[in-house]
């Protein structure tokens, strides 16, 4: 038994199926919920075997067909796969169970949104974790075209104006990213021959041309990713969109180039890329923090101020260029995967509290919401409970994260990135705290009818793992390194 | 080697004048078409690495030449069902500005 968990390639069941899925959500649609499902709980279900596979006998390159490197096709199943595999399977897990209460066939328009919504998550899904597997850039073109053209279509399914809108403006950052992506990979593949991650890694010189390639690659995921200044294609897509869409985009879809960028700047160009690029993209990260953080602060619709508190979380991420340097590596390296699996969950947990409320009350508008009896005071402490991990509080995940970032920020002396976090952890529950006091304000309007059971237990279970995962960070935190560009201990200068 | 050259240039001076299309112009349909020159440049340049090795050119750029044209005719039709339907639904043909937005 225990020989089957640790040669069998589990990871490739969590791309087959999805696609299976979709194909079979979108020929018989009265059944897709149901497949939607149980393609929920299978790919729940390989990501554990590939955990513990990874967990006991370390990380391994599956290869497609037996086929080698660089004709083949190549899985790297490694630690920072594994982690986004995880986000994937939690936030995948519990958003299809929520949409399976939320697209109900009630009338003509929302049977239409349940008819697409299926198959298009369903391919989402196996584009995201085909992308977590690639091993080489071509592959990881591919699956990003996937992961960004049923994205884009997901935002769109309402049908609404704001969403037509949101969706194109997303569709054009998309097409103008991946084509300086892809013309980054022509100039690689004419430099060196090949597109294999590993084999490049090996080979790649730290010339002007690479230094040029990774450059045009660089803008490409940013603007993918929506790092600020490069973020406007952001809020409206993700706020406008229903609400389980914008859970998988902003838990989800946003950390797939980002796992792009850490494989090329760490495994494929780590001698390429200067001290000044990478304090760039530092200093941008920073810019995101402070920025997304005071737009969340000043916005007056509920789902537009989480869209915005995304826009500040995805800054975070881009700390670790600076941060990951010299013996705190792999310190900063775990503090942002880390960061990644906790931001996943609690932000996808606070946009499907919102899709509980905006469904109940028929708006978002944060002056119409009051009162703390009934609904919205229960929904609110789902709220408050994700928002904990979210803007780094103990004993959760995102507290865990940034502490291992701060730490790192104070063995590689930059105290200014510390400065930044501390500012970004004061922003954060401002915004948090801004929603949480509807809470304590007089309600005028009648109170909310009670939420279906299946719009109220996913949110929350969600914001319980996030913050649960604090206690139990050790286990994803070793698994974090293995296979990983970066080694070394995990420094605690400071000990909580 | 000196026509792989030009090939790349001409390549890279398509995708510069696409994304300069794709930045400038506000009409939707402008958009698409630029997006569509922008990978047609890159396409370019993926050919101008297919022939940069004597006699046989190489086959691998080719196909991703072709994988490349399937995932940008599927971006294309995409984005032309994007552009029918806010025409539909709002009667215009560009994204609105941030003026409009706020309205």
């Amino acid at each position: 038994m225990n020989a089957v968990l640790l040669t069998h390639p589990w990871s490739i069941w969590t791309i087959i199926v999805p696609l299976a899925a979709a194909v079979l959500a979108f020929l018989v649609p009265r059944r897709a919920p149901l497949a939607g499902i149980i393609t929920a709980l299978s790919v729940a279900l390989f990501v554990a075997a590939t955990a513990y596979r990874i967990f006991l006998a370390g990380p391994h390159i599956q290869l497609l067909g037996g086929w080698q490197a660089p004709l083949g096709i190549t899985l790297r199943v490694d630690g920072p796969a594994l982690i986004m595999l995880l986000t994937s399977g939690l936030v995948g897990l519990t958003v299809s169970f929520y949409a399976a209460g939320y697209f109900t066939a009630a009338d003509r328009q929302e049977r239409r949104q349940q008819h697409y919504f299926w198959p298009l998550w369903l391919l989402l899904w196996a584009g995201c974790n085909a992308l977590f597997l690639s091993g080489d850039l071509f592959n990881l073109y591919v699956t990003l075209e996937l992961v960004t053209l049923s994205s884009i279509a997901l935002a769109a399914l309402n049908g609404s104006s704001a969403a037509l809108d949101g969706a194109m403006r997303y569709l054009m950052a998309g097409l103008l990213g991946s084509l300086s992506y892809l013309l980054g990979v022509a100039l690689i593949y004419g430099a060196y021959g090949t597109v294999d991650l590993t084999l490049l890694g090996q080979t790649v010189r730290a010339d002007g041309l690479s230094r040029a390639a990774l450059a045009l690659m660089t803008a490409g995921l940013l603007l993918k990713t929506a790092l600020f200044p490069l973020h406007f294609w952001l809020p409206p897509a993700h706020a406008s969109a229903p609400p389980p869409v914008s859970a998988l985009l902003s838990g989800l879809v946003v950390k797939a180039p980002l796992l792009i960028l850490f494989r090329l700047w760490f495994e494929v160009f780590p001698d390429t890329a200067t001290a000044g690029m990478a304090h760039l993209l530092g200093i941008l990260g920073c810019g995101a923090i402070i920025w997304g953080s005071l737009m969340a602060l000043r916005q007056q619709r509920l789902k537009l101020l989480v869209a915005y508190s995304t826009v500040a979380q995805i800054g975070y991420f881009f700390l670790l260029f600076p941060l990951a340097r010299g013996e705190a590596a792999a310190t900063a390296w775990v503090g942002v995967f880390l960061l990644v699996l906790a931001h996943g969950c609690s932000k996808a947990s606070m946009f499907l509290v919102c899709g509980t409320i905006t469904r109940l009350a028929g708006h978002d508008r944060l002056t119409g919401l009051a009162g703390a009896g009934g609904t919205l005071g229960a929904r609110l402490l789902v709220f408050a409970l994700a928002a904990v991990t979210l803007v780094g509080m103990p004993p959760s995940s995102g507290f865990i994260a940034k502490w291992l970032l701060i730490n790192a920020a104070i063995v590689t002396g930059q105290w200014w990135y510390l400065a930044t976090i501390a500012l970004g952890t004061l922003l954060a529950s401002g915004y948090v705290i801004r929603v949480l006091s509807l809470a304590f304000t007089e309600s005028q309007s009648p109170p909310l009818p009670i939420a279906p059971r299946i719009l109220r237990w996913p949110p929350l279970a969600l914001a319980v793992v996030a913050l649960l995962l604090g206690l139990a960070a050790f286990h994803p935190a070793v698994l974090t390194l293995a296979g990983a560009p970066v080694s070394g201990i995990i420094l605690l200068e400071m000990v909580p | 080697m000196s026509v792989s050259l030009v090939y790349t240039a001409a390549g890279i001076i398509l995708f510069l004048l696409g994304t300069y299309g794709l930045v400038a112009y506000a009409h939707l349909l402008r958009k698409i078409l630029a997006a569509n020159i922008m990978g047609s440049g890159v396409f370019m340049v993926f050919i101008a690495v297919a022939g940069r090795t004597p006699g046989a050119p190489d086959p691998v750029p080719h196909a991703m030449v072709l994988t490349g044209i399937v995932v940008t005719v599927a971006f294309t039709s995409v984005a032309l069902a994007l552009a029918v339907r806010i025409a539909r639904t709002s009667n215009r043909a560009h994204l609105p500005g941030r003026d409009e937005e706020q309205r």
